[in-house]
């Protein structure tokens, strides 16, 4: 396992710096915005008083340098900032609203793989069969839907005409959790199912591609059977296009999340961006931006680990 | 044969395989019939295209069930493979046929161990439980003599060398005892003095075993090496079948004669001092030409590659590899320098280094009376117009998606040596000289044969009429009449422009065929330098004369590789960071013949 763990160590060392690149790159354009936050915050009616009192609490006043020492000296000590108008620090908002948005990716990219894998994998073992040209039509066209439409063709059917789900909001902390959860359910279908298609088209290739390998022939060689030829020794060898792509996916669902959490009205970290954004409340969108970029990083390590572990060959 | 006792393990009675293609069926291989007995080894040879690997997946039932077709019978023991279900075909596979193939570099599965690997089949087919599996699995790295078994039981393939994985190979193939082995090409693609061992250790199993082999080979030195029986095969046809000795002796259909006539033989050079052509044969008729010897017009000249002390290493986390090391020669206009040897022994880095594709660490290269370590820019460009390359894969060596016409057109026009039009006429030139018609010119790659395709890339090396051709492998994947006719090809436009090549091939029968000198590498260094003639009548160094021993004689009365020799131990080209490079002495043999006196290879 030294193999792994070095590679790990490497990347771990490497994942800082991209963060530390991330924090200034974040700190820099919220600086470079045009116009004066302060300003901006106060709008038209603002004495010059008022804005410099403004400036003066935000730090605003500071050289550069200074400011730009006090915001990664708060990142290390774990502190984001404070809201301007949620009268909250930053980290306290994005945890509070971090729940739906955890289990709305969790929830997607999971239906999501549950279609992909299988239907990716029989399409590729039945190459040419009607099946496969129907799977190779239906993910050209899912992944040409966007997923909101979907999401309120999904709302449309299950919660205004059967009712059986909740058509949009998320409930309040008294809510049950499961209730909770609830609410997440026709979200995760629109976009688990609009996400498996490209996950099943990536599947398909990678399939098509390891079955015509020789260690392929060489297992039925052996006398292995069908099922143990495709699940043990080819999806093995597809594991690492597999991977890529779903991590790919799980990083768009984050990023995407703005979009999602406004049509279904979840309370999510995509919704608070969004308010942010129109009311200028720089510090929650700077403390968002570094924690999607956090975690979209994060992401793609966990893809490079996984790569270590499906691939003997693999040195990163 | 009518015994019961008696019956052949293998029976193949009138097979043909036919492929669904747009225009229906269309058979590959018609009307195979042979058997094989218990103990006894029958090769089916014949070139690519020639059905003899179809033959072998049909046997196996391998071949997409839905796009092939097979007829006929397929008896092992008496029981028609054909008529049962695919359930107790996958008994058969593996558990009483096993099967080894042509590519150790890709047949084993790169994310598993190599005794999981191993295991697998005894788990399948003797119902063993995995760790039974696994201590069997080591007993069986032990039997084909993979050193320190134990230790490697755990490690994953591309830690292997080709030689190591063939064994692999053949241990999985033989985990279930078979009664019969189906080896497709099982040293095709290793050296020399490793085919002679794997040979070797399929010959002693069988033995042991009682097996019957079905030894599939385009090598007619195999052939003979290996084969009680012959099967020949031609474009899916059965030519001509017997016994080995006659076979070879006698042959009586003509496309057996063509082949045996186009083999590239070691010591067939008579008292010929150049080159000399391969007899062309005619594969119907099976008559061949003459090949006539190389007379070389130009005097002894200025040398046009001059090397000195080259030395090129590769750092690693771990160590430094030696790639190559003090190499020092020079090659003449109008001149065959051969270098030879085995697998990672540092010849195609040296060419790599006098075509500047790799940073020499050490030493001179002179093209003509540049150093081309020190040129750059124009003077680059320049000397890439005097130095062209040809590589081994004609397959991966042209771009699919570009017509044949302008990929040779393309050095011209981005040397901008001409205009359009006139890069045109050259093509059309170009093309005829390397015997294809300039037509051709607007076709795809993939409409070509492998023959055809390297005569278009000694096309594509000669538009910018270079003074040296660096050919790696050139011929080596080549079958025997097209690897004939393409080395005739080289050895006239050598003649005709006066070219020097610098030729890289692990290929001895061809290599004494169309050098004038030989340099033999081993590990990086040279040990043995010298005129063709010395090197394969005296080979001094204890290298040179295992690497001549090793290549298989196209005789079935001469087997020569058979005989069980002390391999040296596989020694790790990986040394530490602080290894100095002992300095070596040369011994002059003869005018212009050195061998390295300090013998490290360790043989007698």
């Amino acid at each position: 396992m030294n193999r792994v763990v070095r590679a790990f160590a490497k990347r771990l060392f490497g994942m800082l710096i991209v963060l530390l690149i991330v924090a200034t790159l974040v700190f820099i354009i919220v600086r470079v915005t045009p116009g004066d936050p302060a300003a901006v915050m106060l709008g038209s009616d603002a004495t010059p008083a008022d804005i410099a009192q403004l400036r003066e609490r935000l730090g605003l006043d500071a050289p550069l340098i200074v400011q730009y020492g006090h915001f990664m000296l708060g990142l290390l000590k774990g502190d984001l900032g404070h809201s301007i108008f949620l009268n909250q620090s930053v980290g306290q908002a994005l945890l509070a609203r971090a729940e739906p948005t955890f289990f709305l990716t969790l929830f997607s990219i999971l239906i999501a793989s549950a279609i992909a894998l299988p239907v990716g994998i029989l399409s590729a073992v039945k190459r040419g069969t009607i099946f496969d040209q129907i799977v190779v039509t239906l993910t050209m066209v899912a992944a040409s839907v966007p997923s909101f439409w979907l999401g309120l063709i999904l709302i449309q059917v299950f919660a205004v005409q059967l009712g059986w789900f909740p058509a949009s909001g998320y409930g309040g902390p008294a809510t049950p959790f499961l209730d909770r959860l609830g609410h997440l359910v026709l979200p995760a279908v629109a976009l688990g199912v609009v996400n498996s298609a490209l996950i099943t088209r990536f599947t398909r290739a990678a399939m098509l591609d390891v079955l015509g390998d020789d260690y392929v022939r060489t297992a039925r060689a052996k006398g292995a059977n069908e099922r143990r030829v495709v699940l043990k020794h080819a999806f093995r060898n597809a594991l690492v296009p597999i991977i890529t792509v779903i991590g790919l996916s799980i990083a768009m669902l984050v990023a995407g999340a703005v979009v999602t959490e406004t049509v279904f009205g979840l309370p999510g970290v995509g919704n608070l961006v969004v308010s942010a954004v129109l009311r200028r409340d720089y510090p929650v969108i700077q403390g968002t931006l570094l924690v999607v970029a956090a975690i979209y990083v994060l992401i793609n390590f966990i893809v490079d680990m996984l790569y270590v572990v499906a691939d003997p060959r693999v040195r990163l | 044969m009518n015994d019961v006792q008696n019956q052949p393990i293998l029976a193949v009675e009138n097979l043909t395989t036919s492929f669904h293609t747009r225009d229906g069926w269309k058979p590959v291989i018609r009307d195979i019939s042979f058997h094989i007995d218990a103990g006894e080894t029958l090769a089916i040879v014949g070139e690519s295209g020639s059905g003899k690997s179809v033959t072998a997946l049909s046997t196996m039932r391998l071949l997409p069930r839905d796009k092939s077709r097979i007829e006929g019978r397929i008896l092992l023991e008496g029981r028609d493979l054909l008529k049962i279900s695919e359930a107790e075909m996958r008994a058969v596979r593996g558990g009483d046929i096993g099967m080894i193939f042509q590519e150790p570099m890709t047949s084993l599965n790169p994310v598993f161990t190599i005794g999981n690997q191993l295991a697998e089949a005894l788990v399948l087919h003797r119902s063993m439980s995995w760790r039974e599996a696994e201590a069997e699995a080591l007993r069986l790295m032990e039997r084909v003599r993979i050193p320190a078994a134990k230790d490697r039981l755990h490690e994953y393939p591309h830690k292997f060398s080709g030689g190591m994985r063939q064994r692999v190979m053949i241990a999985m193939a033989l985990a279930c005892r078979p009664k019969l082995l189906i080896a497709d090409e099982p040293t095709t693609a290793l050296d020399v003095t490793i085919q002679a061992e794997i040979l070797l250790l399929i010959r002693e199993l069988q033995k042991e075993e009682n097996m019957a082999v079905l030894f599939i080979t385009h090598d007619m030195g195999v052939v003979a090496e290996v084969a009680d029986r012959t099967l020949v095969v031609f474009r899916g046809d059965m030519v001509e079948s017997g016994e080995t000795g006659r076979i070879f002796a006698n042959p009586t259909q003509p496309y057996t004669k063509a082949l045996l006539a186009s083999i590239p033989r070691l010591g067939s050079m008579g008292d010929a001092r150049g080159p000399r052509r391969f007899p062309e044969v005619d594969l119907t008729t099976g008559i061949a030409s003459e090949g006539l010897e190389m007379v070389r017009t130009s005097p002894e000249t200025k040398p046009v590659v001059s090397v000195s002390n080259l030395s090129i290493r590769f750092d690693l986390p771990h160590g430094r590899i030696h790639a190559v090391e003090n190499v020092s020669f020079q090659l003449h206009p109008g001149e065959t320098l051969a270098l030879v040897g085995e697998s990672g022994c540092g010849k195609s880095t040296t060419g790599r280094a006098i075509m500047r594709l790799q940073k020499p660490t050490k030493g001179n290269i002179f093209i003509g009376d540049k150093d081309i370590a020190d040129i750059s820019g124009q003077e680059l460009r320049r000397l890439r117009r005097s130095a062209q390359m040809i590589f081994q894969d004609p397959f991966a060596s042209l771009n699919p998606r570009i017509k044949i016409g302008d990929a040779i057109k393309e050095p011209m026009l981005s040397h901008r040596l001409m205009s359009r039009s006139e890069a045109k006429d050259r093509v059309a030139t170009l093309l005829s000289q390397v015997g294809l018609s300039p037509d051709m010119a607007e076709r795809f790659p993939h409409e070509f044969s492998g023959g055809q395709r390297q005569r278009i890339s000694i096309a594509r090396a000669l538009a910018l009429s270079p003074q040296v051709i660096v050919a790696d492998e050139a011929v080596s994947a080549l079958d025997v009449s097209v690897k004939a006719q393409v080395s005739n090809l080289l050895l006239d436009l050598q003649a005709e422009h006066d070219l020097a090549y610098l030729f890289i091939s692990h290929d001895m029968s061809v290599v004494e065929r169309i050098s004038h000198r030989v340099a033999v590498m081993y590990f990086g260094e040279i040990v043995e330098i010298g005129p063709r003639a010395a090197i394969f009548d005296n080979p001094q160094h204890p290298y040179t004369q295992r690497l001549i021993a090793a290549v298989p004689i196209p005789d079935p009365s001469r087997r020569a590789i058979m005989q069980p020799a002390d391999s040296p131990e596989i020694r790790s080209p990986v040394r530490p960071m602080d290894y100095v490079h002992p300095t070596r002495q040369y011994r002059e043999v003869s005018p212009g013949h050195m061998v390295q006196l300090d013998d490290h290879v360790g043989a007698a």
